[in-house]
C-alpha cells in the first residue's frame, strides 16, 4: 500500500521546522487550533509540538465525534438497550465513555444487554437482517465524514425493506461548532482564548469542500489552512497559517490539495440532503445549545428514525463535577489544567469523554505527552 | 491388546458430545484414538493421571497459559500449535530449557471431531518440532452455549541453565533493549481473518517456539538482563511491564523497530498502532550495553531472529517511562495498552 509513510519523512519535516522556524517573528505569539480529534492524534503521535518553534502552539478543539456528545445522549441509548431490547450496533470509541448512573455501554454489555461492535454501517445491517425478530438500532455518531454512510445505510433499509433497522441520529456538523467557538465571549473578549488561526478539517472537507469556511474566515478574520490528517500535512499548514497571519491575511487555503477541493463530494451531499436535514439546534458537549449544528433523518425516512420509532425519554445526566472536558473542548483550558486529570481520571478509569477516544485532548496528553522530556530537537530549537 | 471399542471414533462427522467428557468408555475412547494417537510419546503412554519422570539436577521453571482464541484457525497457524508455542516461550523466557507440556482441554458441546483432530494434529507436529512432548493431558465437555468451540490451557516446564538469571526486574540504565523480528504479524493475521472485518493481505501469524533462539543467546551471553516475549499488549505493553518492574524508563528509536510493510499498511486501515498489536513468535532483551553486538550477532544467524535489531535503551527515570523519539522527529510516550485497540471512528 503506498502513501503510509510518505508524509512522515523526518528529512522533509526538518526542512519544514527551520522554513516554520525562519518565518516566526519571534516577539509574535501564534494559536493555532486543530478543530479535527486526527489532527491532535497525529500532533501527539508524531512528537509535531517538538518540532515546532516555541512561541507557536497548537491549542485543541472540539473535533472529536466521541468527545462532544453528550451524556444524555449515550444515556438515551442505554435506555434502548434495557427498556426496549434492542441490539444496539456502535463503533468501538463510544463503549467506554461514561454515561450517568456510572454506566457505560461496555458495562451495560457486560450486564447482558445486546451491544455489538460494529466497524461501518453494512455490520449493522447485516445484524438486522440476521436477526429478524429483533429490533436492531445504528447509533450514529461524526462528523461530515461518517454521515454519508449513514444516509447510504437508511436508503438501503428501505429499498430492501427493513423493518427491523433504525439509527439513531447524532451527526454534527463542523462548520456550526468552528463559528460558536468564534463567537465564544472567552475568544471574543481581549485576554480570553486567543485563537491566530485554524486547521481546518481534513476528511470531513473531502465531503463539504472548502467553501463552507470562506464566510467565517471573512466575517472573524481568522485564517484557515484545510489540512491533511499525516504530521507534514500539519506542518506544512502551519508554515502556511504563519505565513497568512504575518501578511495579516485571513483566506481560506487548501493544503490538503490531493483530496480536497473547494466543492468537496457533491455525490455526498446530495446523498445526504436526500435522506438528512438541519436540527434547529443540537447539544454539544463543551459548547451547549448550538444552532443548526446537527442533522435528523427526514421525515420521508422517518421509519427508519430510532428516535421516532421509539419512546425515549429525556436523560436528566450531568457531567461528572470537577471534569473540564467543556472548557477542554474550547480550547479554554488544556488537560494539565484538569484537576481530574491523571489523578482520577485516566484512560482505564475516564471521567471525561475527551480520556475515551484516542481523539480526544485528554487521552493524547495522557497517552503520548504526559512528563515529556524538554524539547531536544537542534532544528526546532534553531 | 484387544480391540477395546468395537466401532472407531467418527472423526469425519461426528461431534463431541457430553459424554466425552463424562470419564466413562467414550472418553477413553477419543483419549485413545485421538488425543493418544496424535501426541504419542513413552510418558503419555504411561496412561495414568500423572506422568513421571526423572527431575534433572538445578533450577526447574513452571509456566501456564491459557489459549482462547477467536478464529481458531488462522493464517500461520491456530490454537493447538498456539498451544505449544506460547508456553514454550513463557518457560524460554528464563532462559530455561523446556522439558515437558500438559494439556488442558475445554471442549463445547457439538464441537466438530475433525477440527478437534485438526487442532490436536498441530500440537503434535509443533510439539514434535519443538522437541517438547505433551506428557500428561485432561479433557473436559461444557454444554452448548458455555464455550467456544475449544479452550486449551497448557504448563511447561524447564530447566534453566547454571549461571543464567533472568528477571523482569533487572533492567538498569545503560543497559541496550534487542528485538528479534517485525512486530505485529500475529494481531494482523488473526484480525485479517476475523469474520467481521475480512481483509486480504498474505501476513501470515509469527507464531513459533523461541527456546532454540534462546539457547543460543543464553550460551553466548549468560549474563542477559532480561528476556520477554510481547503477546497480548504488543510491544509497548511488554516494554513498559519491563520498566515498571525494574523501575526504570526507557528510550526507544521509532525507526530501528522493524514493521512488515503489510502490517503498517492493515494498521493504518483499522486505525491501530503496530506498538501494541500482538506477537507469537518475537522476544525482547535486555542486556549491558557491552554484550549487545555479540547477542545481535548470534540472534540474526538464528531463523527466528533474522530481522533482529537493538531498539533503544534503558535509561533512568522514576516515572518508569517509555518514551520514543518518533521517525517523524520529535518524542512521545509510549504508554500501556489501554482496554482494548478499538478502530478509530474518523
Amino acid at each position: 500500500m503506498k502513501y503510509v509513510d510518505e508524509f512522515r519523512q523526518q528529512s522533509l519535516a526538518r526542512r519544514l521546522a527551520s522554513a516554520i522556524a525562519a518565518e516566526v517573528e519571534p516577539d509574535r505569539r501564534y494559536h493555532l487550533m486543530e478543530f479535527c480529534g486526527g489532527h491532535t492524534h497525529a500532533i501527539f503521535r508524531y512528537g509535531v509540538q517538538d518540532l515546532m518553534p516555541d512561541n507557536v502552539r497548537f491549542v485543541h478543539g472540539p473535533g472529536c465525534p466521541v468527545c462532544v456528545l453528550p451524556i444524555g445522549r449515550i444515556d438515551n441509548a442505554i435506555h434502548l438497550v434495557e427498556a426496549q431490547d434492542v441490539i444496539l450496533c456502535t463503533y468501538g470509541d463510544l463503549l467506554r465513555v461514561p454515561a450517568g448512573g456510572k454506566k457505560s455501554l461496555l458495562k451495560v454489555k457486560a450486564a447482558g444487554g445486546d451491544v455489538r461492535m460494529v466497524y461501518s454501517t453494512q455490520d449493522a445491517l447485516r445484524i438486522a437482517h440476521e436477526h429478524p425478530g429483533r429490533q436492531v438500532v445504528f447509533f450514529a455518531i461524526g462528523f461530515e465524514t461518517t454521515t454519508p454512510p449513514t444516509a447510504v445505510a437508511i436508503k438501503q433499509a428501505q429499498a430492501e425493506r427493513l423493518e427491523n433497522f433504525s439509527v439513531f441520529c447524532n451527526h454534527v456538523l463542523t462548520p456550526a461548532a468552528i463559528q460558536n467557538i468564534l463567537e465564544s465571549p472567552e475568544v471574543r473578549e481581549l485576554g480570553g482564548v486567543s485563537i491566530d488561526g485554524f486547521f481546518g478539517p481534513s476528511h470531513v472537507s473531502s465531503v463539504i469542500g472548502s467553501r463552507p469556511y470562506e464566510f467565517f474566515a471573512e466575517e472573524y478574520q481568522k485564517p484557515v489552512v484545510i489540512a491533511g490528517f499525516e504530521p507534514l500535512d500539519v506542518m506544512q499548514s502551519a508554515l502556511m497559517l504563519v505565513r497568512q497571519i504575518n501578511a495579516g491575511r485571513h483566506e481560506v487555503e487548501n493544503e490538503y490539495t490531493r483530496v480536497v477541493t473547494r466543492e468537496g463530494n457533491l455525490k455526498a451531499q446530495r446523498l445526504v440532503a436526500e435522506v438528512l436535514e438541519l436540527r434547529r439546534s443540537f447539544e454539544w458537549r463543551g459548547l451547549g445549545m448550538v444552532p443548526y449544528s446537527a442533522l435528523r433523518i427526514k421525515q420521508a425516512y422517518a421509519q427508519f428514525d430510532a428516535e421516532q420509532r421509539f419512546e425515549i425519554p429525556a436523560s436528566k445526566a450531568e457531567d461528572v463535577k470537577g471534569c473540564e472536558c467543556p472548557a477542554i473542548l474550547r480550547g479554554a483550558k488544556r488537560p494539565s489544567d484538569c484537576q481530574l486529570f491523571g489523578t482520577l481520571c485516566t484512560p482505564e478509569n475516564p471521567m471525561g469523554s475527551c480520556m475515551v477516544s484516542s481523539e480526544g485532548a485528554c487521552a493524547a496528553y495522557w497517552s503520548y505527552g504526559r512528563f515529556r522530556r524538554p524539547a531536544t530537537s537542534p532544528d526546532a530549537a534553531a | 491388546m484387544a480391540k477395546r471399542f468395537p466401532l472407531r471414533l467418527n472423526i469425519s462427522q461426528g461431534r463431541v458430545d457430553m459424554t466425552h467428557g463424562s470419564g466413562g468408555r467414550a472418553m477413553a475412547q477419543l483419549i485413545e484414538e485421538l488425543f493418544v494417537r496424535h501426541l504419542d510419546n513413552p510418558l503419555l503412554r504411561q496412561a495414568n493421571d500423572q506422568a513421571l519422570f526423572e527431575v534433572p539436577a538445578g533450577r526447574l521453571v513452571i509456566s501456564t497459559d491459557g489459549h482462547v482464541i477467536s478464529p481458531l484457525f488462522f493464517p500461520g497457524g491456530d490454537i493447538g500449535s498456539l498451544a505449544v508455542h506460547g508456553t514454550i516461550n513463557d518457560v524460554a523466557m528464563s532462559g530455561a530449557q523446556p522439558l515437558y507440556l500438559a494439556a488442558g482441554f475445554i471442549l463445547e458441546e457439538g464441537f466438530p471431531l475433525a477440527d478437534l483432530e485438526r487442532v490436536v494434529a498441530s500440537m503434535s507436529s509443533a510439539a514434535v518440532k519443538a522437541g517438547v512432548p505433551v506428557v500428561t493431558g485432561d479433557t473436559k465437555v461444557v454444554e452448548k452455549g458455555k464455550g467456544d468451540g475449544i479452550f486449551i490451557t497448557t504448563t511447561g516446564i524447564g530447566r534453566v541453565p547454571e549461571g543464567v538469571n533472568i528477571s523482569g526486574d533487572r533492567a538498569r540504565p545503560g543497559d541496550a533493549i534487542l528485538l528479534s523480528g517485525t512486530i505485529g504479524d500475529h494481531g494482523v493475521a488473526i484480525m485479517s481473518s476475523r469474520e467481521n472485518l475480512e481483509f486480504e493481505t498474505s501476513i501470515a501469524s509469527d507464531s513459533a517456539a523461541l527456546h532454540t533462539l534462546v539457547a543460543e543467546m543464553v550460551a553466548v551471553v549468560p549474563g542477559i538482563h532480561c528476556l520477554r516475549d510481547p503477546t497480548r499488549g504488543g510491544l509497548a505493553t511488554t516494554l513498559n511491564e519491563l520498566a515498571q518492574q525494574s523501575a526504570v524508563g526507557m528510550l526507544l528509536r521509532e525507526a530501528a523497530i522493524p514493521v512488515h510493510p503489510q502490517v503498517n499498511a492493515a494498521c493504518e486501515l483499522l486505525g491501530l498502532d503496530p506498538l501494541y498489536v500482538a506477537n507469537e513468535g518475537k522476544l525482547v532483551c535486555i542486556c549491558a550495553k557491552p554484550d549487545a553486538a555479540r547477542l545481535l550477532e548470534v540472534m540474526r544467524a538464528h531463523p527466528l531472529g533474522r530481522g533482529a535489531s537493538i531498539i533503544g535503551e534503558v535509561v533512568g527515570d522514576s516515572h518508569g517511562f517509555v518514551q520514543m523519539e518518533t521517525g517523524f522527529g520529535g518524542s512521545r510516550v509510549v504508554d500501556w495498552l489501554t482496554g482494548e485497540q478499538l478502530p478509530r471512528i474518523c
